[in-house]
């Protein structure tokens, strides 16, 4: 095929563009720990969360420096975020279980590398960390019905000591969350009733 | 002897497809200006918080689904009947895929104005992404559905007549704009099958109660397995006109009808695997498998660079055969009061603007900075809402009067109107990604909250949104300028004078001779293009329909 010599030289250019391109983002996910956000192979039954961690979302300490939240958005709402904040260590690894109620929602912790999607029966992971102790608001940036523009919340980092190692009765030292339950550490997780994902990650 | 001597059939079933297409986007730009007005505080006064999201559905169908598709099916029959110098086969076939498709877009916009309209007992307002378990009336799938059906038959009709023409000219090369048409419908064929399988297989049988339950992940994935193809399908055509006639609009020639070719297939082949990169913030779907398709999007830029390469080149050579001279000075040379020229200039920079930010938006990792923020819809603005409407807006002064037998009217208002709509899109379009990276979420009809505080890296809230609604106004005074400019040509008298336009295509500095046959075999290509496709979605759909097909979500009404 004829080609211009200059046009050759174009399209050298532009494929070392691409593949510098992926290159780039090859580094920021893998050395730069950017997360990303991947199957979490766990599905629920959304119209029956009760008999999961969803039935009583919140967090809690799964290590010693590993804490978990576990967040259900409902029209038009984020369980919890919305009446009570979340709380979250700071300089802490932070894994969110995010999941919804009833239709497709956006779990979006506005200026933090939060952004992911809930949808009814799918579990979102999603693993990142919190430097400074500092108030997030919460958006839900998913069309998911009539007051869609009124799903907001709030997620609070604080530095890790302040949020209880212990279970049920503590509440946190901040006063946004007198309302706050802290849920069992994981000891107790994994003997109760609480794990009830259809199983799927056995597929491999 | 214009286009329609030759094709009097044909001129007017591109007539009944522009006007279709320009009805839409009369409703769909009025819509728009008073979404924008709306969520800026300017102006309220026309609807509620909740009936935002109902315009906001109807300006999504009916600019993105129905404006473009219908003139991108006229544009085609056009380019197909006018390169083949043949005429469609059978006009009975022609008329029922005329009227199946606009059908569709009726019943659709129908139900979604059933949340202003009384009488009409349906609902839609579902967005244009119409994402399960929120749900829309019957009616609004079955439109959607009627409008790729007709839209197939289209399709049909190119193919065939070229199947015709190429039994009479057994050893010719398939000439550029046929090629270019067919192969765009072709990557429409293999993407829209997806939506097609999801309405009908799974949302419409559900909205009618016949399946309880549907898998809202499943159907989500079916979407995006044609929302991002559908974006080549709105771009191949502007492409169509920046290879076959920008040139020519220029003063020169294309430079290659090869490389022309070439760029085409790699859309065939590389269009519909990356949908994924729509849905990396989404459960359910491993890492890998969207690594994988960040790559094949990332991969498919390389058509548009080299598409950049040759327009600028052929821009460039056209300038010189007007006297233009010196490194940069051809660009005076260039006939930029001609509006169907500067309004496809317009669009190529502006679609080189909307690349850049495209290439954050296909990073899997910096995605999650803008995802489903309004720096999205200011992506896409500058797209599908530049680089494709502009460059039908621009094409349409010169493709009017050859469809109509009549020069153009106010020929001074359209020589305005392409640089109104630029200057309108680059300030909305800039505050929408500056908002986007602070974090303002898209689809909202109220974008401030008690509990959020943005940082923007430029401005201020209220300067950010002074632009947009000014951004706002002028597209729409520019679209009033179009639409005045359509009217008077459309209802001026025939015959009252030359048309002043013709459809002589200057033959490519390189033709079609120096490239390989085997581009002209759409057989291998799409044959590749599908392998491609199962590649690419059989593990993840495999994945999900695991976990359940009809089970999952009810419906959700709006």
């Amino acid at each position: 095929m004829e080609i211009h010599r200059y046009e050759k030289v174009w399209i050298a250019i532009s494929l070392l563009f691409i593949v510098g391109l992926i290159g780039s983002i090859v580094y920021g996910v893998t050395a730069a720990n950017v997360g990303t956000n991947s199957d979490s192979r766990q599905q629920v039954d959304a119209n029956h969360l009760d008999g999961t961690e969803f039935g009583t979302p919140g967090g809690h300490w799964v290590g010693p420096n590993h804490y978990v939240v576990y967040v259900v958005g409902q029209q038009w709402r984020w369980k919890p975020g919305t009446s009570t904040p979340i709380m979250v260590p700071t300089n802490t690894t932070v894994t969110f279980y995010v999941t919804s109620a009833d239709v497709v929602h956006g779990f979006q912790v506005v200026g933090s590398k939060v952004n992911v999607m809930a949808i009814p029966g799918q579990v979102t992971k999603f693993t990142t960390e919190f430097e400074q102790p500092k108030s997030y608001g919460i958006v839900c940036n998913e069309y998911c019905g009539a007051a869609h523009q009124n799903m907001e919340g709030q997620l609070v980092a604080v530095p890790r000591d302040t949020l209880s190692r212990n279970n049920t009765t503590n509440t946190t030292t901040s006063n946004t969350s007198r309302d706050m339950r802290i849920l069992p550490n994981n000891a107790d997780v994994g003997s109760s009733s609480s794990v009830q994902f259809t199983a799927s990650g056995d597929r491999s | 002897m214009s286009y329609i001597d030759d094709f009097p059939h044909e001129a007017r079933v591109v007539r009944v497809m522009f006007a279709v297409a320009f009805v839409s986007v009369a409703i769909g730009g009025l819509f728009g200006l008073l979404q924008a007005w709306f969520r800026t505080n300017i102006f309220r006064g026309a609807f509620s918080t909740v009936e935002y999201y109902s315009i906001l559905t109807a300006h999504g169908v009916l600019m993105a689904l129905v404006f473009t598709t219908f003139f991108i099916v006229g544009l085609f029959t056009w380019g197909v009947t006018r390169s083949l110098d043949r005429g469609f086969n059978d006009r009975r076939f022609t008329w029922a895929w005329v009227t199946i498709m606009t059908l569709g877009p009726v019943l659709s916009f129908g139900s979604v104005m059933g949340a202003f309209v009384g009488w009409i007992p349906f609902h839609g307002s579902v967005l244009y992404t119409f994402y399960a378990p929120l749900e829309a009336s019957p009616t609004f799938y079955l439109g959607l559905t009627l409008l790729i059906v007709g839209s197939w038959g289209a399709s049909v009709d190119y193919l065939w007549t070229l199947y015709d023409w190429r039994r009479d000219h057994p050893n010719e090369r398939t000439p550029l704009q046929t090629y270019m048409a067919v192969a765009t419908m072709l990557l429409w064929f293999i993407c829209s099958a997806g939506v097609a399988v999801e309405v009908l297989f799974f949302l419409l049988p559900w909205s009618l109660g016949w399946i309880p339950a549907v898998n809202p992940l499943l159907t989500r994935t079916l979407f995006w397995y044609f929302g991002h193809a559908v974006v080549y399908f709105w771009l191949l055509p502007a492409y169509f006109v920046w290879y076959s006639l920008l040139p020519k609009f220029s003063g020169g020639r294309l430079l290659s009808d090869s490389l022309a070719r070439v760029v085409f297939l790699l859309f065939l082949l590389l269009s519909t695997p990356v949908g994924l990169h729509h849905q990396f913030s989404d459960p359910g779907i491993s890492a890998g498998l969207k690594f994988v398709q960040m790559t094949s999007t990332y991969f498919i830029l390389l058509p548009s660079l080299m598409t950049a390469f040759t327009v600028v080149a052929s821009m460039e050579h056209g300038a010189r055969q007007r006297g233009g001279t010196g490194r940069l000075g051809w660009l005076r040379a260039l006939p930029w009061e001609k509006p169907y020229f500067s309004g496809c200039a317009l669009a190529g920079i502006a679609f080189a603007a909307g690349g850049f930010g495209g290439m954050v938006n296909a990073a899997i990792n910096m995605n999650a900075m803008i995802h489903n923020t309004i720096w999205v819809p200011g992506h896409f603005h500058l797209t599908v809402g530049t680089a494709t409407a502009l460059t039908f807006m621009a094409v349409t002064y010169w493709l009017l009067p050859q469809i109509t037998g009549k020069r153009l009217r106010s020929r001074t208002v359209a020589a305005v109107q392409p640089y109104l709509w630029f200057v309108g899109m680059v300030l909305m379009s800039n505050a929408m990604h500056i908002e986007g990276l602070a974090g303002v979420p898209r689809r909202t009809s109220e974008p401030t909250y008690s509990q959020i505080v943005y940082n923007f890296p430029i401005g201020s809230l209220s300067e950010l949104r002074l632009q947009v609604a000014l951004g706002a106004a002028l597209l729409f005074v520019s679209l009033l300028c179009f639409l005045l400019v359509v009217l008077r040509t459309w209802f001026g008298r025939r015959g009252a004078a030359p048309i002043a336009v013709n459809s002589d295509i200057p033959k490519p500095l390189s033709g079609p001779d120096a490239g390989p046959r085997i581009l002209d075999n759409f057989r291998i290509w799409v044959a590749i293009a599908v392998l491609l496709v199962i590649i690419a979605y059989g593990i993840p759909l495999a994945s999900m329909i695991q976990h359940g097909v009809f089970t999952g979500s009810t419906p959700f009404p709006t």
